[in-house]
């Protein structure tokens, strides 16, 4: 295992996390501090531990032993505030399309102008403006997915974690949320990211998780890990992919 | 928008029930299905409504029943017809006193073929024996009611256990005058009934009088005023000016001049 | 049964000439069994919601205590309110007995394990499909429960229908309760009940028709209110 990033006091950091069900080991990093500033994409064969490591990164689930900690110290409310997610399937609340920003926004602490202000700026953004009092049940799957970024954003996080959002998403709608994650990025917000498709780690990653089993096999900067993976498992799971 | 309209009238109406019910004087009678179903209280209350400004809430169950929820002091003023029970009520401390009100009698029903051959005459102890002996169905009120307690009373001489036969071709009802009718009509049975309830009784299918006129099918009706020592939240003036009324010269007319398809149903006699 | 045929269409005629009387009958139904509802909603939906989403210990029991609730015998439930609201009992002091208010706290009691156990059941399922998402937003278990509440509304619509169902056509504790008093407490159902021993059978069953007439307009009103918000995306679009 490589790490060639260097300790910053802001980033996320992993010590001897592990978390067994039912007797089998789910995940177990020993040790794993990711500190950006670009995006992290995490990769890895089905049931590697990706987005349960996603989930511990982001306090969903506490680990069995071991402690994941943001500037030294352990994953607290506050953390978990300056901290967003977007889901493989977005779930959005059962109200309009800018009624779902404007829950996310009542979390903040926003005043109603405040507010109004920032759903049309955030709706301008996604290219939802159109679509701002529809019903959020009848968006296409690409709107839906768009939306959701838009919600985690609407919270203004200092790090933003996304479970494959892509995944069953037209290429177009990829395309659409991708532009939405750089351009986050690009201001400043932490990406941390759980992808099956290699092509979207090229385009985003800044550095890259290879996982396997519940273990952490590689992590380092993205072009030496995607071109020249030093572990025998991440070569086989790229040689995988670029055949089929 | 409609529904918001509905709503608010709902609530509107709501109110308005609740606060009559604070605002306007009135009594609680516990009162038998026999008065009510008969008709008798509609034709009668007006008149004491109109004089006093008193309404009368009538609360129709049977006699057992009445005497019970006016033991709890869920009534001001109890009318039912079971003079033994009555007495026991005022003896017992729950009412003030006694009154006769009026009177009618209890008849035997039965279906027109009559299994057990007791029409005609009016020997209400015999038919009772001839049932029993052709085991032929009989509906009884089962329910400790004025009517239930009357017809245990004449099962009495005959000397046979009713709890032996129920169920055989005794069948208690446990249910209310009306009821029982409707059972004894559908299954052909023969059952006593108050002269009232039967006169105006509207599905009588094959069922007709077979027995009257014995003087042991006397049903007297008396009225008691709950007794306010026991329940200081018994209307007792109102209440009392309620058996006046009745027992009085008003009342007595007014219960003497109702009559069903020209037949007086029942007859005054407060002393 | 000629005659009962004729009789019945006498009976539906005297109805529908608009009798004042049997309209104040209809209207006082109405009016209870609503305001039940409306309160058992009130009550019914948070407690439902709260059992959704909170884990503690004895909530499978509780869980299946409430939906054996749904199943209360109205007489038991009558009788019960009659011994709290009687002269004699611990609420007497109120002189509640024989009103519509008894009436309504009667069907409360019927109609709220209704409403509750439909809740629980609905928002459990909506509260797993949004557990992590309301999470990761840093909503808490009991701060979701409104949140819940609000977007399992249309399917909430039919917890309270069931609920309306249910205290419209009670009879047995209505009756005890409210004692169907003429002009006070008689409803619908107490009426059906009353001219059924009368022998009245035909009259009894036109009611019984209005009735029935009363809950499918109810139901069709809502349905079709529920209809039009669940458009309204659409509308939009």
């Amino acid at each position: 295992m490589r790490d060639l990033m260097i300790e910053e006091t802001a980033g996320l950091k992993v010590s001897g996390v592990h978390i067994t069900r039912k007797g089998s080991v789910l995940l177990d990093v020993p040790q794993l501090s990711l500190n950006g500033p670009g995006p992290t994409l995490i990769l890895g064969p089905n049931g590697a531990g990706k987005s349960l490591l996603l989930r511990c990164l982001h306090g969903l689930i506490s680990p069995d032993c071991g402690r994941v900690t943001q500037g030294g110290v352990p994953l607290n409310a506050v953390h978990k505030s300056q901290q967003a997610m977007v889901f493989q399937q977005p779930v959005l609340l059962r109200r309009s399309v800018a009624g779902n920003l404007d829950f996310a926004l009542k979390r903040v602490g926003l005043a109603r102008a405040e507010r109004k202000k920032k759903i049309a700026d955030l709706l301008a953004e996604g290219g939802l403006s159109e679509k701002a009092r529809q019903s959020a049940k009848y968006l296409s799957g690409g709107e839906a997915q768009r939306l959701a970024v838009l919600r985690a954003l609407a919270l203004s996080p200092k790090t933003l974690f996304l479970d494959e959002p892509t995944s069953s998403l037209d290429p177009g709608a990829t395309q659409a949320i991708e532009r939405m994650i750089l351009s986050a990025s690009s201001q400043g917000v932490r990406i941390v990211m759980v992808t099956h498709d290699i092509g979207q780690a090229r385009r985003l990653a800044s550095d890259v998780v290879m996982m396997q089993g519940g273990y952490v096999v590689e992590h380092g900067a993205a072009k030496q890990v995607l071109d020249s993976p030093a572990s025998e498992a991440s070569r086989r799971y790229l040689a995988g992919r670029l055949v089929t | 928008m409609i529904l918001n309209l509905i709503r608010a009238n709902v609530l509107l109406f709501g109110l308005s029930a609740l606060s009559v019910a604070a605002e306007e004087p009135f009594i609680v009678v516990q009162s038998t299905t026999s008065t009510q179903n008969s008709g008798l209280f509609d034709h009668i209350l007006p008149g004491f409504e109109a004089e006093t400004g008193i309404d009368v809430r009538v609360v129709a169950v049977g006699t057992g029943q009445a005497i019970r929820n006016a033991i709890n002091g869920d009534g001001d003023v109890l009318l039912v017809h079971s003079k033994p029970a009555e007495e026991q009520f005022v003896s017992d401390g729950w009412g003030v006193e006694r009154f006769d009100v009026m009177y009618n009698d209890f008849v035997l029903v039965g279906p027109k073929s009559d299994p057990a051959a007791v029409k005609g005459g009016d020997d209400i102890v015999a038919a009772l024996t001839a049932i029993a002996e052709t085991e032929s169905t009989f509906a009884s009120r089962g329910d400790d009611s004025g009517t239930h307690k009357a017809e245990l009373r004449l099962w009495q001489p005959i000397g046979i256990d009713l709890t032996d036969v129920s169920g055989t071709w005794y069948r208690e009802t446990g249910s209310g005058m009306g009821a029982t009718l409707n059972v004894a009509s559908g299954m052909n049975a023969y059952t006593l009934t108050d002269r009232a309830t039967w006169q105006t009784f509207g599905n009588r299918g094959n069922l007709e009088v077979l027995i009257e006129g014995d003087p042991r099918l006397f049903n007297q009706y008396g009225v008691i005023l709950v007794n306010p020592e026991k329940h200081p939240g018994v209307r007792s003036a109102a209440g009392q000016r309620f058996i006046e009324w009745l027992t009085g010269p008003d009342g007595q007319s007014a219960i003497g001049s109702y009559t069903q398809d020209g037949v007086q149903l029942f007859f005054p006699n407060a002393n | 049964m000629q005659g009962f045929s004729s009789e019945f269409s006498a009976a539906l005629a005297l109805i529908f000439r608009g009798d004042a009387e049997l309209w104040s009958i209809v209207l006082l139904s109405l009016e209870v069994s609503i305001l039940a509802v409306l309160i058992s909603a009130v009550i019914g939906m948070p407690l439902g919601a709260a059992l959704a989403v909170a884990r503690f210990p004895g909530r499978r029991v509780l869980i299946i205590l409430m939906n054996a609730l749904m199943g209360l015998p109205p007489v038991v439930v009558g009788l019960l309110v009659y011994l709290m609201l009687s002269r004699s009992g611990p609420l007497g002091v109120f002189e509640l007995l024989y009103t519509p208010t008894a009436m309504i706290i009667a069907q409360v009691v019927l109609v709220t394990p209704i409403i509750s156990a439909l809740t629980r059941q609905v928002v459990e399922i909506l509260a797993e499909e949004y557990a992590e998402q309301l999470r990761s937003l840093g909503v808490s278990r009991l701060a979701s429960v409104p949140v819940l509440l609000w977007d399992a509304r249309l399917a909430l619509v039919t917890a309270l229908l069931a609920g309306f169902g249910r205290a419209i056509a009670e009879v047995g504790a209505v009756i005890i309760v409210g004692g169907n008093i003429n002009h006070v407490t008689r409803v619908m159902t107490t009426t059906i009940a009353l001219e059924t021993s009368k022998g009245n059978l035909a009259l009894a069953l036109a009611l019984g028709a209005i009735l029935i007439g009363i809950a499918v307009a109810v139901n069709a009103m809502v349905s079709t209110l529920t209809l039009r918000a669940e458009q309204e995306g659409l509308r939009h679009a």
